[in-house]
């Protein structure tokens, strides 16, 4: 056992942190710290300039424009640009859609959507869960009926993260009426441009239009758009899950925030003392940075492993459950910290304007307490989570 | 013992719980929310000819001479129906304090016209440093001839945008956080000197942040008397904390209904997701908490009306409660409704809001836990 960086890793930090100090756009920076919304243009600035220098697609091999960084690099590059704040890269593409088509794809696929993924030219959402299927995922019925050269494609996807934006969406749809519902399952690439698809906006309890409902009326679809052939696209579904785990759990950006909070904490008085020195709110800070650091000597118990057996062990499973619920009560603590000025409230689109009432960084506190109620919900709500660990893990 | 109300009571429940199946549906609760005023001075006026805005104050004041319960009946149906008109504002915290401390003009004067639907009042206590500490207070009132000025900042005025007056506490004596030397005065909102931001609040309501800059009122205006303000807004503010509370438990009824119903319909793996034994549990739970609640909120109502020795403690250690079983009544009810918990379009997150201000407004739970244990 040896807690210690090697020396290589240590100067690979300093690399990092380096880059950040030059390359980070003073803009972007300026919002980020103010935690105010990005613009469309400001994520895809930012991961242009990681592109350029080869940190963007990190977990991709090499072939295709990604990196050979060793598994402890990886860490390394994703906490300090976590500690540095710099903004959360939009998973869909490289992280959801690239990798199933470098391991999917054809080769007409590979080298038409791989360059434009790495260099962020094309934004991608993912149209998996439907009105009736959430957490039966399984149980989706948006339908891709095969007519000719084309697959048409009717009805409706949901909770579809930033698909305002998007050029492209990769679908679970329902190609075949099978007896195990799994089965009829694939996974397929749509142009967003296509005629008759509708983007509604749902708007969340912060305020906010993150998320959206997407509906396929007679969508044409190329054939040559399916990935992995009729009813691969469950198999590669659970091939993203495995892909999604590493590093959903975002404990960097979880104990950026906690320092955080304790530095606003101790300029906040409750009579004599600070709201940090207040046993109460202590103790609960406490607590959860114990937590916490459970959480990420079991993400660098992960981390070795792979490191030493190409896979992780069963301990990984615990990082989206814990991650999750680690996010949650930092938000909480946040708001329990403002007292009165948590409440003054103000939409996104009224967020970047200087309108905070009270401490200059109270307006987002709220809104993001409301948004983060999504993390145990996404992606495989806790519950379902649990399942997965009772089933897999503990063989019950 | 006795837990029913009695026939007065029943009345009052079955009127304002008819006037939200009648008047106040969720979309136009909604509307409200919305609008420049944030409330409807139409419904304020029908509270006002039902007599439920002086149900409370004293006969002296022209009141009906009701009690804590009449309150409690009230906002608790409020609750249910995500109320959006400033009865807690106006009048459980501004009236009840004017009805404790006014002098027979002031109580004339004002409160008759806040019963008759006529003047909207907010109760300007907290600044920006004092967190929960009532007796934390830099606003100075200076004597000036027959007059005072008044100088400082409040922060977070519920229903300060439409308030015609205001209360405002204010050092006339002693330190920063000392409970004496502190008196109550009663401010015309027009007078000069005075300035206001206005916003809206998360939970759909309105407040301000209020500016007093040598603002001149008369002696006369010292609700009680001068530099013993601070017994009285602890008292006015145990009030409204039963008030809230009350409010609180209606909010959680229909939260811990709402998602069992929505349980019994949602289907996943083919079956209703109330079908899932981790989910029934998590249900029984938020209808414990919830029963729980609405023990310590007869309880606190009761030794509060009966002015019993430990109503203090009390109402602490309901507002203890209310805080700890909302944000889990709250957060379950999210987490159970999935998606759809989060959404603006659904009420559960409205709900959800309000439960989550209710646990700030008079002290959090760690501020009461303290002064349950100090008492």
């Amino acid at each position: 056992m040896d807690l210690k960086f090697s020396k290589e890793d240590l100067e690979f930090k300093q690399e990092v942190e380096g880059f950040l100090d030059a390359n980070y756009p003073l803009d972007i920076k300026e919002k980020q710290d103010r935690r105010y919304p990005l613009d469309k243009s400001d994520v895809i600035k930012w991961q242009k300039i990681l592109s350029k220098r080869g940190w963007f697609a990190i977990t991709w091999p090499k072939e295709y424009g990604g990196s050979d960084l060793s598994p402890t690099k990886k860490y390394i590059l994703q906490n300090v640009l976590a500690e540095a704040n710099t903004p959360i890269l939009i998973p869909f593409g490289v992280n959801m859609c690239g990798p199933v088509i470098y391991s999917f794809g054809t080769e007409k696929q590979k080298d038409f959507h791989l360059p434009k993924i790495l260099n962020s030219d094309i934004w991608w959402c993912q149209g998996y869960s439907e009105p009736g299927s959430g957490s039966d995922l399984a149980s989706l019925k948006t339908k891709a009926e095969k007519k000719g050269d084309y697959y048409v494609v009717n009805g409706a996807k949901t909770w579809t993260t930033l698909a305002q934006h998007a050029d492209w969406i990769f679908c679970l749809v329902r190609t075949k009426t099978t007896s195990i519902k799994q089965e009829g399952i694939s996974f397929i690439l749509i142009d967003m441009n296509s005629e008759g698809i509708e983007v509604k906006p749902i708007i969340t309890i912060d305020g906010a239009h993150e998320v959206n409902m997407v509906y396929f009326d007679n969508v044409k679809v190329p054939k040559e758009n399916l990935v992995g052939g009729e009813g691969q696209g469950w198999n590669i579904a659970k091939f993203l899950l495995m892909h999604e785990r590493t590093g959903i759990a975002g404990l960097a950006a979880i104990k950026r925030e906690l320092n955080r909070l304790k530095e606003l904490a101790s300029e906040i008085y409750t009579g004599e003392d600070t709201l940090l020195e207040d046993n109460s709110f202590r103790k609960k800070i406490n607590e959860t940075e114990i937590e916490l650091e459970a959480a990420e000597f079991t993400e660098l118990r992960t981390l070795s492993a792979i490191a030493k057996n190409g896979a992780p062990g069963p301990e990984s499973s615990i990082l989206k459950i814990k991650g999750t619920e680690l996010q949650q009560r930092v938000t909480e603590l946040f708001v329990e910290m403002l007292g009165y000025y948590a409440h003054p409230f103000f939409k996104e689109n009224e967020l970047g304007s200087n309108m905070s009432i009270g401490p200059d960084y109270a307006a987002p506190v709220m809104p993001n307490y409301l948004n983060f109620r999504k993390v145990s919900i996404y992606g495989g709500s806790n519950e379902i989570q649990r399942n997965v660990i009772a089933k897999a893990i503990l063989g019950l | 013992m006795d837990f029913s109300f009695n026939e007065e009571q029943t009345l009052i429940q079955n009127q304002v719980e008819q006037f939200i199946q009648r008047d106040y549906d969720w979309e136009t609760r909604q509307s409200l929310a919305e609008s420049d005023l944030g409330f409807s001075q139409e419904n304020w006026q029908k509270f006002a000819e039902l007599g439920w805005l002086g149900i409370s104050l004293s006969e002296e004041a022209g009141g009906f001479g009701g009690s804590a319960i009449e309150t409690m009946i009230v906002m608790e149906e409020f609750g249910k129906g995500l109320v959006l008109e400033p009865f807690l504002e106006t009048i459980v915290l501004g009236s009840s304090l004017i009805d404790l401390t006014g002098n027979a003009e002031q109580k004339k004067e004002v409160l008759s016209s806040v019963i008759e639907g006529n003047l909207q009042l907010a109760l300007a206590f907290t600044e920006p440093q004092s967190r929960f500490n009532l007796s934390d207070i830099t606003t100075e009132a200076k004597e000036d001839g027959k007059n005072y000025l008044l100088n400082g900042f409040k922060s977070v005025v519920m229903n300060g945008p439409s308030a015609n007056q205001f209360i405002v506490s204010a050092r006339t004596a002693n330190n920063q956080r000392d409970i004496k030397g502190i008196s109550l005065f009663l401010v015309d909102a027009n007078s000069e000197g005075i300035s206001t931001r206005n916003y809206k609040t998360v939970d759909g309501r309105r407040a301000s942040e209020l500016t007093l800059e040598n603002v001149k009122v008369s002696a006369d205006s010292i609700l009680g008397s001068l530099d013993k303000g601070y017994e009285f807004l602890e008292k006015g503010v145990d009030i409204a904390t039963l008030a809230i509370c009350a409010e609180a438990v209606g909010i959680m009824e229909i939260l811990y209904k709402t998602t069992v119903e929505y349980s019994k319909t949602r289907e996943q793996f083919g079956q209703p997701i109330g079908k899932f034994q981790v989910l029934q549990h998590r249900m029984v739970d938020m209808f414990m908490e919830y029963e729980q609640s609405k023990s310590l909120l007869y309880m606190a109502t009761m030794k509060h009306v009966e002015n019993a020795p430990d109503s203090k403690k009390a109402i602490s250690g309901l507002k203890y409660q209310i805080g700890k079983a909302g944000k889990f009544v709250g957060q379950e009810s999210i987490q159970i409704h999935g998606g759809m918990g989060v959404t603006d379009e659904l009420n559960v997150g409205h709900f959800f809001k309000r439960l989550t201000t209710i646990g700030t407004i008079f002290g959090n739970t760690d501020f009461h836990l303290k002064r349950y244990s100090s008492i």
